[in-house]
């Protein structure tokens, strides 16, 4: 599917994949979240081949693809704290991601009420609950109303100002005018 | 080892290959039944107890063999498409599969023929037949999950494990049916396919036995080189969508 | 490991806030046997006769219904994505939902086989052996499964093949654990049976999640 890509991220640094639909910019986040195989090519991390090591490899990154995997039985907070349990965090920043995401009003509410940008916002606060230092971005905004979108623009540039990396594709402008391009297809 | 499987992964140089082959194999299968229908009609004696209807085994008998050698043959077939990725060993696996659903049928349906006579009645629940039938449907499970995918290769990959699963099983369904048998003592088993053959009878059995085999080579050839053309044949019209999709997008 | 138990915890959970699932299933086992009567006659000799196997197959079709949902809602809302790309490893996910899915099925199953057996006038002798025959049998019953759920989650309709897949697969656990019932009923040992149903457990418990997980990663691909 892709051939000859090469690229590079420093922290702070953020890769917005550019390219048409079907250009397989999901594909590569996949590939980087390691959900899909690499057939050539080497991937590594802080100078260290990503495949001699992958259990360091999965702490390092969170992914954020299509689907928001909430689950609609469960209540906002506790798939929440499911998926940072999940991520050996424990439930100590839950808190803290429902207030970021503008959710805490309905940390008790079944997530089948919510609407499909409350659910995004559940989907998302994983980023804030599990802190990661790479984030793999699938269209983080879809779904999101236009205050949402700048929320999450903000969240991110506080990341990056952290330390943190981003690859994201997305067609919006999510404050990462100076973000490094690579156009796919 | 990956290198040599690799050096025929090229599909072209198997179309090559199989091409030069194929005759070969055509021919020794003709000539191997031929031999052995020869041998099981006419050459070999009627057995005393059962008559002339005891040549039903040298079709049935062997197909039962190659029922179990196929599947053998498929895992192995898919173990190499599963470890070293070898495109050609999946089509293999997935080819090779409804070829062995074929001799399992026929082994089922002479068994039955066969014991008739005996039995008076069409089917009797023994341990062969019966691990016979669960073969069949093993095949059959296998052939429907290859099927199933949209992505041919997801498929052949999606059987190639679920062959690998069933060859672990089938020792064990072996046995369970063996002492499920003994346990209920139904109608005496056909004999046959083993070692109180006569030596008349061992001819035609291993003449029919070599050209099922031979018969099963040639299907094969025949089978993956249709299974080569097809895929490139999708190939084809996935660059077809695509470009038509570069257009609209101009 | 916590993080395992959290995995149980939800799907547990799951189950429980959407219990009619898990009823129906309970229903069609009982449905499944209560057919045999209608069907062969009130002749209580007959039925006892009958009562160890046609309890052990509505078991085993009973099982079949359930793997539906065993990977498929993780597979559709991106959950099973997210577990992959998880610190957990792939089999040791597959173990912990075929854990939770046998609490939540296979239990139920162990629970209601005596009041069948009771239906199907199973005589006494045999009744302790069935729960104990089926504890060791339905966690294989999920764990095989798990592997036709797994090799189906990404195929349209793949529910309908799942029963095809798995059916061959667990006619064995059919046999020993019917052997081991009948056996009892008899007066005969059955450690026998009991032994090859605890082995054909640990084969599965150990070779299950390989090709369940394999089958996920295909599907993720």
């Amino acid at each position: 599917m892709f051939a000859g890509l090469g690229f590079s991220l420093g922290s702070g640094e953020a890769l917005v994949l550019r390219g048409p639909n079907g250009s397989g910019k999901s594909s590569l986040l996949r590939l980087l979240a390691g959900l899909l195989r690499r057939e050539a090519g080497t991937l590594t991390w802080n100078g260290e081949d990503v495949d001699d090591d992958r259990e360091a490899w999965r702490v390092v990154f969170a992914f954020a693809g299509h689907a928001d995997a909430v689950k609609p039985l469960l209540t906002v907070r506790e798939n929440i704290s499911f998926w940072a349990e999940i991520a050996g965090a424990g439930t100590a920043r839950v808190s803290d991601a429902l207030a970021r995401f503008a959710i805490a009003p309905l940390a008790e509410v079944p997530a089948r009420f919510l609407s499909a940008g409350q659910r995004r916002r559940t989907g998302l606060a994983r980023l804030v609950a599990a802190p990661r230092t790479l984030w793999l971005l699938d269209e983080p905004s879809v779904g999101l109303d236009a205050d949402a979108t700048e929320s999450f623009a903000a969240l991110m540039a506080e990341h990056r100002a952290g330390g943190g990396m981003i690859i994201a594709a997305t067609h919006i402008e999510l404050g990462l005018d100076d973000a490094t391009n690579l156009v796919l297809g | 080892m990956a290198s040599i499987l690799h050096r025929f992964a090229n599909p072209a140089r198997f179309m090559r290959l199989s091409a030069i082959l194929l005759p070969w194999a055509v021919g020794i299968t003709l000539l191997t039944l031929v031999a052995g229908i020869y041998l099981a009609l006419f050459a070999s004696p009627a057995d005393y107890q059962q008559g002339e209807t005891v040549r039903i085994m040298y079709v049935h008998v062997p197909a039962a063999w190659m029922a179990l050698f196929v599947y053998g043959v498929m895992a192995a077939a898919s173990a190499v498409g599963l470890i070293w990725r070898h495109p050609l060993a999946d089509m293999a696996a997935r080819v090779a599969s409804p070829i062995g659903a074929g001799f399992t049928f026929v082994a089922l349906v002479t068994g039955s023929l066969w014991g008739q006579p005996m039995w008076g009645t069409w089917w009797v629940w023994d341990a062969r037949l019966t691990s016979v039938l669960i073969l069949f449907f093993l095949y059959l499970g296998h052939m429907a999950l290859a099927d199933a995918f949209d992505d041919a290769t997801k498929g052949a990959r999606a059987a190639a494990i679920l062959a690998l699963v069933g060859v672990i099983n089938l020792p064990i369904i072996h046995f369970s049916v063996d002492w499920w048998n003994t346990l209920h003592q139904p109608a005496s088993v056909v004999r046959g396919g083993g070692p109180s053959i006569a030596a008349e009878m061992m001819w035609p059995l291993m003449t029919m036995a070599l050209a099922f085999k031979t018969y099963f080579v040639t299907v094969l050839l025949l089978g993956m080189r249709a299974e080569v053309t097809a895929a490139k044949l999708r190939a084809l019209r996935r660059t077809q969508v695509a470009a038509a999709t570069t257009v609209a997008a101009v | 490991m916590s993080a395992i138990f959290s995995l149980i915890r939800r799907d547990l959970a799951l189950a429980w806030r959407r219990a009619s699932e898990i009823v129906a299933v309970l229903i069609f086992f009982v449905l499944a046997i209560v057919l045999f009567p209608l069907g062969v006659g009130p002749d209580l000799a007959v039925l006892s006769r009958i009562a160890a196997g046609t309890i052990w197959v509505a078991a085993l079709l009973a099982a079949m219904l359930s793997l539906d949902r065993l990977f498929l809602p993780d597979h559709d809302d991106g959950s099973l994505d997210l577990l992959m790309a998880s610190p957990l490893s792939l089999e040791a996910i597959v173990l912990a939902k075929c854990c939770a899915h046998w609490l939540v099925t296979g239990l139920p199953l162990i629970v209601c086989a005596p009041v069948l057996a009771i239906l199907m006038n199973l005589p006494w002798e045999g009744f302790a052996t069935l729960v104990l025959a089926m504890a060791l049998g339905t966690p294989t019953l999920s764990l095989v499964g798990a592997i036709g759920a797994a090799l189906t989650v990404g195929v349209r309709r793949g529910g309908t093949l799942v029963p095809l897949l798995v059916l061959p697969l667990v006619i064995p656990v059919l046999i020993f654990g019917v052997g081991a019932v009948d056996g009892a009923v008899a007066g005969a040992s059955v450690s026998g049976q009991l032994m090859i149903l605890a082995a054909a457990l640990l084969v599965a418990l150990v070779l299950a999640p390989f090709a369940a997980a394999a089958g996920l990663r295909l599907a993720a691909e």
